[in-house]
């Protein structure tokens, strides 16, 4: 098996974010569920590091949670973006396509162009 | 901002963590974690999986469970307080479990720390904020020296310190008397003040303002002086019930009427030498240039203190090669003032040296000691955390068997030795706190600062901080060697615990050791202080004190001589005479003598001191060299046992009219009469001529020929530590003197014959304060105050030292025994020599 990524990991605090802010409210499942069916297999996080993560961002003021009810049912934690969220998420959106941008730049530049 | 929201919600979950919020959070997680669970088996129902594997799947996708827990559980809340938390409740039962270990080490802490953290206030106070002033740094002290003459500190003419105003050096230039005397009449009882004159800009240049009213008009230009006083925040409470209306109220000092312009504020404190000097009650402005002063001319210094302000930036390096600069090109355009000879120089130092330079050594002295008893507690503790670690030596072992890493070992005993040595610190701090108005009636009174010191939060600080470095320092060698445990050793044999550490045992030795030594330092310092202690007191003052009171008055001197009632000696020896007429009519009393405060053994601050000019030696005036100059009366010196050695002492007969005479003592002698080949010339017989008087400067009948008729031997009476200083007697008869000491021998009551002269005097002039009665032996147990204090100081930490070094070491060989018992009960039981 390849070894992961270290920088998505990284940022698997903004994939939340995002997804909060497309999805609001989600229970955990539901967004452990959002991000593997967007990266595929190429994120195989333990989804249980998800909940710690979570945590941190409630602290953080980032988002807010509640209990519901979920699909089946049953009692689960629904998980919202706050306002502090949704800006977080957009200076953080704007500096990762910035760096995106950058690096993809340097990609870009074949030997010959620099000499 | 982001991670201080975070922190402050883990905070607050953490001091919210009783029981059930902790179990709310652990429950949530656990909801959170089966729903998961259950909605990830329920899709892979769905995608086909079997019961069994569907949640199978689920778990392993999820994760470990309990690592998951231990993060989410870390996020809750703050982990590193948490583990602190609990490491000190465990280290608090730890203590209670063993009360007398506790009980030694935190006293032991808190006698250290505490008396660290006395001597600590006093330094804080006097070495570390020596001058209460704005931009201290700037203050400066000139002093005019004339090395060529052996003279240094020889005052400052009045055109000399024109010349340094002028000079673009200083900000400004001050000038002040040394403080004197005055009487303050009108009121009740004529008192005695201690006032000072100074030159207008004086407060200026401290840059202090008055509370009330206003300080000197710095710009003010009145030659003599302006009439105007500024008083005390003290003598406004005391005399004038601070009275707000006080401004613009005369005040009669010396038959001269004052206004009163200002009142300082009660931190003001003036600089002094003495307590009297810094308990100055009123300040008189004066130009210094106009009567009484003497005319203002280049070789004629005036006595007193220059305090100068230098401009911002300039430092004292630097205005020092600037002012050198100038007394050069002064020396070349007034040759005949500055002859080569005398090498007059201006010297710059720093206020604050000037200030508390005297006891620096002491303080610092004292400090060390102060830090041997510290480090003595520090080891002491230490010796004894080591000593206790053989009976701790179990439960670590088990700790660690049960898989505590050695850090974490290390750590929790650090937080319980820290804590150990935290508690002491504050238990010296807060014994320090309830003792010091017992603790400051110990301090001498001649300490400068002496009302600034005060335990305070600088001190509390102060004192947190030492007992926390001490105990990393002296924690981390004993919670290392505690946590280096021999597993399987000490698991198996429960008898002997951990004895076998050989690391630890070398330790302890190396403690003990360091411990003896230290305190064996200190008992060198102490008795090597009071081995010279001991000299002094012991040494012959040269004079007999026994049963020998002063009692002090004053003369009024007006600044107009034509109102001076006592400005000659004739008109002074009326009252001169009639007061010791009086005095010997006193009950006890056998003998009575008069003479100025210079007089008064060892009993003054700043002898004033007069040029002394040989006749055909000495041809410039400001080349003289200066010699202490005392007045007294012919009694004097047969009422102090001083005995006459060649030549003969003054008697009645000589007065201001008859030719002056004076009586040298033998120091002199030999100083300025050595003769040729150190055989000694007879100094009788011998002319002077003490030019300058600093008391009498407005006398200027033209100075006359003084003989020498006497030679005295040595006494004591400047200063213990010193036999020899040079000394010139004039006679009271021939010298009017206004600073008086009356001296009385005989079976006298202390407490009685303060008022019963003050009625004599009074009874010949009402005017006359009368004050200061104390006996001689009083006088000279004073002027040791400051060494007896750091001598007591020092025998009192070397004497603590060496109990704290015996408790260690009685502590270390009772521990050996107390490991060895079953091998020397096998011995005593095998009848074998042990």
């Amino acid at each position: 098996m390849p070894e992961k990524p270290d920088v998505l990991q990284g940022t698997l605090a903004l994939m939340v974010l995002k997804t909060l802010d497309l999805l609001e409210p989600l229970h955990g499942y539901g967004i452990a569920r959002r991000i593997e069916q967007i990266s595929g297999d190429l994120l195989a996080v333990n989804q249980g590091t998800l909940y710690p993560l979570l945590l941190k961002l409630e602290h953080e003021g980032a988002i807010a949670s509640d209990w519901g009810t979920s699909e089946n049912n049953r009692r689960a934690r629904f998980y919202r973006l706050t306002r502090a969220g949704r800006k977080q998420l957009q200076t953080e959106t704007r500096d990762w396509e910035q760096t995106a941008a950058i690096i993809a730049r340097f990609f870009e530049v074949k030997g010959e162009e620099l000499s | 901002m982001k991670s201080l929201q975070r922190f402050f919600a883990r905070l607050s979950n953490l001091v919210a963590s009783s029981h059930a919020g902790q179990h709310l959070a652990d429950q949530r997680l656990r909801e959170e974690m089966e729903e998961h669970l259950a909605q990830q088996t329920a899709d892979n129902l769905r995608a086909g999986m079997s019961t069994a594997e569907a949640h199978r799947q689920a778990v392993l996708k999820f994760g470990a469970v309990g690592a998951i827990r231990e993060k989410y559980h870390a996020e809750q809340s703050l982990p590193f307080i948490e583990t602190l938390l609990q490491d000190l409740r465990y280290a608090l039962r730890m203590f209670w479990r063993s009360p007398g270990f506790s009980f030694i080490a935190i006293a032991t802490m808190a006698l250290g720390v505490g008396a660290t953290t006395a001597i600590f206030s006093v330094i804080d106070a006097t070495l570390l904020h020596p001058l209460p002033y704005p931009s201290p740094a700037e203050l400066v002290r000139v002093e005019d020296d004339l090395p060529g003459v052996g003279a240094q500190d020889v005052g400052i003419s009045v055109p000399e310190w024109r010349d340094l105003e002028s000079s673009g050096i200083f900000q400004s230039v001050s000038f002040s008397g040394h403080g004197a005397n005055v009487n303050l009449t009108g009121s009740a009882q004529p008192e005695r003040l201690s006032y000072k004159h100074v030159s207008p800009n004086y407060f200026a240049v401290f840059g202090v303002d008055a509370q009330l009213g206003r300080t000197f008009d710095p710009h003010d230009a009145t030659p003599g002086f302006n009439l105007e006083a500024v008083i005390s925040d003290g003598l406004w409470r005391r005399e004038f019930g601070a009275n707000p209306h006080i401004l613009g109220k005369a005040l009669l000092l010396d038959n001269d009427v004052y206004h009163v312009a200002g009142v300082m504020p009660r931190s003001f404190r003036d600089l002094g030498t003495t307590s009297e000097e810094l308990s100055t009650e009123v300040w008189l402005a004066a130009g210094m240039s106009g009567l009484p002063f003497p005319p203002p001319m280049r070789g004629t210094r005036l006595q007193g203190r220059v305090v100068a302000r230098l401009k911002p930036g300039l430092t004292i390096a630097a205005a020092q090669i600037r002012l050198d600069a100038l007394v050069a090109s002064l020396k070349k355009q007034y040759p005949a003032e500055y002859p080569a000879e005398a090498a007059w120089t201006v010297r710059l130092t720093p206020l604050s040296e000037s200030v508390v330079g005297s006891v620096r050594q002491s303080l610092v002295l004292l400090f060390g000691a102060v830090g041997s008893v510290l480090l003595i507690s520090c080891v002491n503790v230490a010796n004894l955390l080591l000593a206790r670690a053989s009976g701790r030596g179990r439960e670590i072992a088990v700790r660690q068997a049960l898989g505590a890493q050695r850090t974490r070992l290390i750590r929790q005993l650090l937080t319980e030795i820290l804590l150990l040595f935290l508690l002491g610190g504050i238990a010296g701090f807060g014994l320090l706190f309830c003792t010091q108005r017992f603790l400051l009636r110990l301090v001498p009174e001649s300490l400068p600062h002496l009302n600034n010191i005060a335990v305070g939060w600088g001190v509390l600080v102060f004192a947190v901080t030492v007992s926390v470095a001490a105990g990393t320092i002296f924690g981390l060698a004993p919670a290392w060697l505690m946590s280096r445990v021999d597993l399987i050793g000490t698991l198996r044999q429960e008898g002997r615990g951990s004895s076998g550490s050989l690391g630890r045992s070398r330790a302890r030795q190396i403690l003990v050791i360091s411990e003896l030594a230290l305190s064996l330092v200190l008992m060198v310092a102490a008795s090597l202080l009071l081995r010279s202690f001991w000299d002094l007191y012991k040494a012959e003052p040269g004079f007999n004190p026994d049963r020998v009171m002063a009692i002090q008055t004053w003369l009024p001197g007006p600044n107009d001589p034509s109102a001076d009632i006592y400005r000659t000696a004739t008109q002074e020896s009326v009252l001169l005479r009639e007061i010791l007429r009086r005095s010997r009519t006193l009950p006890g009393v056998e003998e009575a003598a008069i003479g100025d405060e210079d007089a008064l053994p060892l009993g003054h601050s700043h002898p004033s001191q007069l040029p002394l000019i040989r006749e055909g030696v000495e041809t410039m005036d400001n080349q003289a060299p200066v010699i202490d100059s005392p007045i007294v009366s012919p009694e004097y010196f047969h009422l102090l046992g001083v005995p006459l050695l060649r030549g003969r002492l003054f008697n009645d007969q000589d007065l201001e009219d008859t030719p002056q005479v004076a009586v040298i003592n033998q120091a002199a002698a030999r100083m300025y009469w050595p003769g040729k080949n150190g055989m000694g010339e007879d100094p009788l017989g011998k002319r002077v001529r003490l030019h300058l008087d600093a008391r009498e400067p407005s006398s200027s009948a033209g100075p006359a020929w003084t003989t020498i008729i006497g030679v005295i031997a040595d006494a004591r009476t400047e200063s213990l530590a010193d036999a020899a200083i040079p000394q010139l007697y004039r006679g009271v008869y021939q010298h009017p003197a206004k600073d008086l000491a009356i001296f009385l021998r005989g079976q006298l009551d202390p407490s009685f014959i303060s008022s019963q002269m003050r009625t004599q005097i009074q009874s010949v002039d009402p005017q006359l304060p009368v004050f200061h009665a104390q006996t001689l032996d009083e006088v000279l147990s004073t002027s040791l105050s400051v060494r007896r204090f750091s001598m007591e100081m020092v025998a009192f930490f070397a004497a603590t030292a060496l109990l704290l070094a015996g408790l260690g070491i009685y502590g270390t060989i009772s521990y050996v025994v107390n490991e060895q018992r079953s091998e020397i009960a096998i011995r005593l039981a095998r009848r074998a020599g042990i």
